[in-house]
């Protein structure tokens, strides 16, 4: 086991039945998957369902003058065909993706089909529900609509030149935030410090490519007005929200099931218009519409993310004292900052984590976020995470090859010290709990470092160009009511919650708001609860993804569904178990203080003599109740809640080591291993929190190196296949190594952080940082990814 | 329009099937929506994925890339079929313990590929297995996990021949 537990304070337990936590416990959910008996949205089918298909727009920036329908509707099997316009008189209003929180930021209203202008390629127009996709398909061919071009902005970095026309008139310019943050004084830093280093980078937009793609199956049901919605979604609560007020049906008349989720990443944590339209059919029609967006309209249609330039700069003393950094990003939005999430917060992130394991007292940073004619962009995996760490840790880089110094050693010279928490970094962001140096030595040593650096010295004398990066990180994560959303006025749940119930036979139900899409969110819940209780994992079911089944709930987004829906579920199963030992007290006439469940029946705390089983409490608290004292009402069932209460984030940190070689003819980078040191607080199960990084790592290391949805002028998008738009493969990939060191957070008591994401967070600066270890030699240095072949020639001179 | 039709008959998973399917319908889309096989996916449907790999005579081809008109007189298996003979149960069991998936869409394509692998009854290295399954996508493991799973299998396998 690759883990560095140093401080596991329920270590002592794992020798006790039912201590599950800690524990590398197979998924449930795994053993179906294996047998291809996986149930995802498109796997359903129900009676006398029909399929949706769209025309969507052909150009980044056009209007609509006039939309023929007449041959379509004569085409077989079709239901209903309805334009933008038509779906606009359904909806209660359009979407505006603003939030409260960012003073002065501006959007456009947007329907969720186009009304009379489209504004990026893949925006939908038109639905078309037929028996079947393919004739659904059929009947959207023989749509006729006659466009007029107009003007496309597809170039970030001229949207708000003079000349650029405003892609929403009403707004006056393509602007749509602006946020500063000017901390300590940097000019006064940068003017006196011995050494400035700085550069300029580019981020390529990419896009999520979760292999199942987007998909609803609404079922409405006109005798109740009820509405049911089978979707491949990450937060079910939100997306009941959202169609209950979108579509005019009252929010508890609508249920959402996510059934099993192929992959989500952050892309279905959002509103899609496309989607809003297949539940408006069904409810048109009064039956059940399925829409399941195929690959090339998702590459057009789904939120893409990070596309960013930026300049930076970092102050150094001489003896290698990070002092200051000063850095100006500009963000891509796309055509409508996406609603509810808006799509300013890869560019706002990036200022707050930029140099974020550091002690500098002075942080100048300036994000600006700019419309154009794409798909909207928001929050991926991440989120601003790979972008910030990249540029930091480049520049760190940059100091420590001017001042002459190792790698690690000018990290070790600045990280914030494992005894300094809590701590406020300098660009304002509060952090507990943390453990960079700690991180840095057992990343020396799992690495080799030392050997490394020789083995790469040989070897170069030989020819070959290999290179080693490193890069400190730290990660948002478990985001509170005081942060963006909360304060922003989001329709989006930032507590979670657990309803932990005793069954007549012993076993438990315990129903969570968080979701699962494979990471193990319902294993790692029944054990926890199955630890709080006493009971073995086998009494437990968990139940998550329905509206009609689960409390009220956020979902799985931000890293927070241990951080904050394990703590409700841990402390719901300790108010279970305080009742059931109360019952049993007064059965067993004995204080409840002196009893305990263990193993499925409570037992004597001292001694463990097997007093009474928990399927005896099941069965007389549910049906031999006058077996109780008169006036005894018990529930055997417990809801609990739980959201931060001060803090914006729980932030984790840690280190990543990339190791690479680069072929200098061709410009290809070969990984050669990529290693990990991170500290994600109290781990429910060690090998599922392993996978989250390695798997993170990876789609890190395709945004680095592969990922890059290609625009031309026109707003074209010239890559949108699978064939085209390269993700990371088997082959391409190394082998990750994973180590922990453990920090307990502070603000819950399970002391959970979170994990789904950092690896995708930091990856990108490591192996950008070991591309540039392996240049050095050349004089020659990468800032753009990803970091293609020609992007690497280029740099060497070579193209 | 109508929709030109065509007959076709072929061995799925063991079972004789005889159907009258759209000439169009990819072998994949037949599979799910007319005989409920729904194990194997549609992840890209222009044969870059892997989620739709199916056993036919033998070999593994992408289902999206073949029409069902192609598959008459064929033997299909899908991941259902593999399931119930039993062939990969220890493919399967490792995938499970090391948790060589996550979201499981990739999954049953992944396991027809290894399988493939592991019949061939040769020792691979982890370079090799890794090569082998580059042509099925997996977003959310890394792959370093599908490796080790793989790798264990193969070497228990072999140390039993």
């Amino acid at each position: 086991m690759s883990n560095t537990m140093s401080d596991n304070v329920l270590r002592p337990d794992l020798d006790r039945p039912n201590s599950y936590v800690g524990r590398s416990l197979s998924r449930a959910g795994a053993t179906r998957a294996v047998a291809g008996r996986g149930r995802y949205t498109d796997d359903i089918t129900l009676p006398r369902m029909l399929h949706a298909a769209f025309v969507r727009s052909p150009h980044a920036h056009a209007r609509i003058v006039s939309i023929d329908t007449a041959e379509a509707r004569q085409q077989p099997g079709v239901a209903l065909i309805m334009t933008g316009a038509e779906l606009a008189k359904r909806v209660t209003g359009p979407w505006v993706g603003t939030l409260t929180c960012f003073p002065g930021m501006k959007s456009a209203p947007q329907y969720p089909m186009a009304v009379d202008r489209t504004c990026w390629v893949g925006e939908p127009v038109l639905l078309v529900v037929a028996a079947t996709r393919a004739q659904a398909e059929d009947a959207a061919e023989r749509i006729a609509v006659e466009w007029e071009e107009l003007p496309a902005v597809a170039d970030k970095k001229r949207a708000l030149d003079p000349g650029t026309p405003a892609i929403h008139a009403e707004l006056g310019d393509n602007l749509a935030y602006r946020k500063t943050i000017d901390n300590g004084d940097a000019e006064a830093a940068f003017a006196s410090a011995d050494r400035v280093v700085e550069d300029t980078f580019e981020f390529g937009r990419h896009t999520a490519v979760s292999l199942e793609p987007r998909g609803v199956l609404a079922a409405f049901d006109k005798g109740t007005g009820k509405l049911t919605v089978y979707t491949s979604s990450q937060c079910p609560h939100m997306i009941q929200y959202l169609y209950a007020r979108t579509l005019g049906v009252p929010d508890h008349m609508v249920q959402i099931v996510a059934p099993d989720v192929g992959g989500s990443f952050g892309l279905k944590i959002h509103s899609y218009g496309d989607e809003i339209a297949a539940v408006a059919a069904s409810i048109q029609l009064g039956r059940p519409v399925k829409f399941i967006a195929d690959r090339i309209e998702s590459f057009v249609s789904d939120i893409h993310a990070r596309e960013t330039s930026a300049k930076a700069r970092m102050a150094i003393s001489k003896s290698g004292e990070i002092l200051a950094f000063d850095i100006d990003v500009l963000s891509g939005a796309g055509a409508y900052s996406q609603y509810p999430r808006t799509s300013v917060l890869e560019g706002t992130q990036i200022l707050n984590v930029t140099g974020g394991p550091y002690r500098h007292k002075h942080h100048r940073a300036r994000a600006t976020v700019v419309f154009q004619n794409k798909p909207p962009s928001s929050q991926y995996r991440a989120v601003g995470h790979p972008i910030g760490n990249t540029i930091g840790e480049h520049l760190v880089d940059l100091a420590a090859r001017a001042l002459g110094l190792d790698a690690i050693e000018i990290r070790r010279r600045n990280v914030f010290p494992d005894d300094a928490y809590p701590a406020t970094t300098a660009s304002g962001i509060t952090i507990k709990d943390m453990s960079h140096q700690r991180c840095i030595d057992v990343l020396v040593e799992r690495m080799g470092y030392a050997e490394l650096r020789r083995e790469q010295a040989a070897l170069r004398e030989k020819g070959i160009h290999r290179g080693i990066g490193i890069a400190c990180f730290i990660k948002s994560c478990a985001p509170g009511p005081h942060g963006y959303y909360g304060m922003g006025g989001a329709p989006i749940a930032l507590q979670d919650a657990c309803t932990i119930k005793l069954e007549p036979n012993g076993g438990i139900i315990c129903a969570v708001g968080v979701t699962e899409q494979g990471q193990g969110t319902e294993t790692v819940m029944g054990q926890i609860a199955a630890t709080a209780l006493g009971v073995p994992m086998s009494s437990i079911r968990v139940i998550s993804g329905d509206t009609d089944a689960v409390p009220y709930g956020g979902g799985t987004y931000g890293s927070r569904a241990v951080a904050i829906g394990g703590e409700a579920v841990y402390q719901a199963a300790r108010d279970l178990k305080g009742e059931i030992l109360s019952i049993a007290g007064t059965l067993l006439q004995a204080e409840p203080g002196v009893l305990d469940i263990v193993d499925g029946a409570v037992v004597d705390r001292a001694g463990g003599a097997r007093r009474i089983t928990l399927a005896e409490i099941g069965r007389i608290g549910h049906f031999q109740l006058a077996e109780l004292p008169r006036g005894s009402q018990p529930t055997l069932s417990h809801t609990r809640r739980f959201h931060l209460a001060d803090d914006l984030y729980i932030f984790t940190n840690g280190i990543h080591g990339a190791y690479v070689e680069i072929d200098v003819d061709t410009g290809f980078v070969r990984l050669l291993k990529h290693w990990v040191v991170e500290d994600c607080g109290r781990i429910i199960n060690p090998q599922l929190a392993d996978e989250q990084v390695r798997g993170g790592c990876v789609q890190g290391l395709g945004g680095a190196l592969y990922e890059h949805c290609l625009y031309d002028e026109a707003g074209q998008l010239t890559n949108g296949t699978m064939a085209d738009y390269l993700v990371p493969m088997a082959a391409e990939m190394p082998d990750i190594e994973v180590a922990h060191v453990l920090t307990l957070s502070s603000v819950s008591e399970l002391g959970a952080k979170g994990v789904g994401e950092s690896g995708t967070g930091a990856a990108p600066a490591a192996v950008m940082n070991a591309v540039n270890d392996a240049l050095s030699s050349f004089g020659a240095r990468v800032t753009t990814q990803p970091m293609t072949p020609e992007v690497i020639l280029t740099a060497l001179g070579k193209v | 329009m109508s929709e030109e039709m065509a007959q076709i008959s072929l061995t799925v998973n063991g079972e004789a099937i005889a159907r009258t399917v759209p000439v169009r319908q990819h072998l994949v889309d037949f599979l799910r929506t007319d005989l409920g096989l729904t194990g194997s996916h549609l992840g890209c449907e222009h044969g870059v994925c892997g989620a739709c790999s199916v056993r036919v005579d033998g070999r593994v081809v992408r289902g999206c890339l073949m029409l069902a008109v192609q598959a008459d007189g064929t033997e299909v298996v899908t991941i259902e079929g593999l399931t119930d003979t039993g062939e990969i149960a220890d493919l399967q069991a490792a995938f499970v313990a090391r948790n060589a998936l996550q979201c499981g869409f990739c999954t049953p394509g992944m396991l027809m590929t290894a399988a493939e692998l592991l019949a061939a009854g040769a020792p691979a290295t982890r370079e090799e297995i890794r090569t082998h399954l580059s042509g099925n996508y997996c977003r959310c493991t890394g792959f370093h996990a599908i490796v080790d799973a793989v790798e264990t299998t193969l070497a228990a396998r072999l140390k039993k021949s």
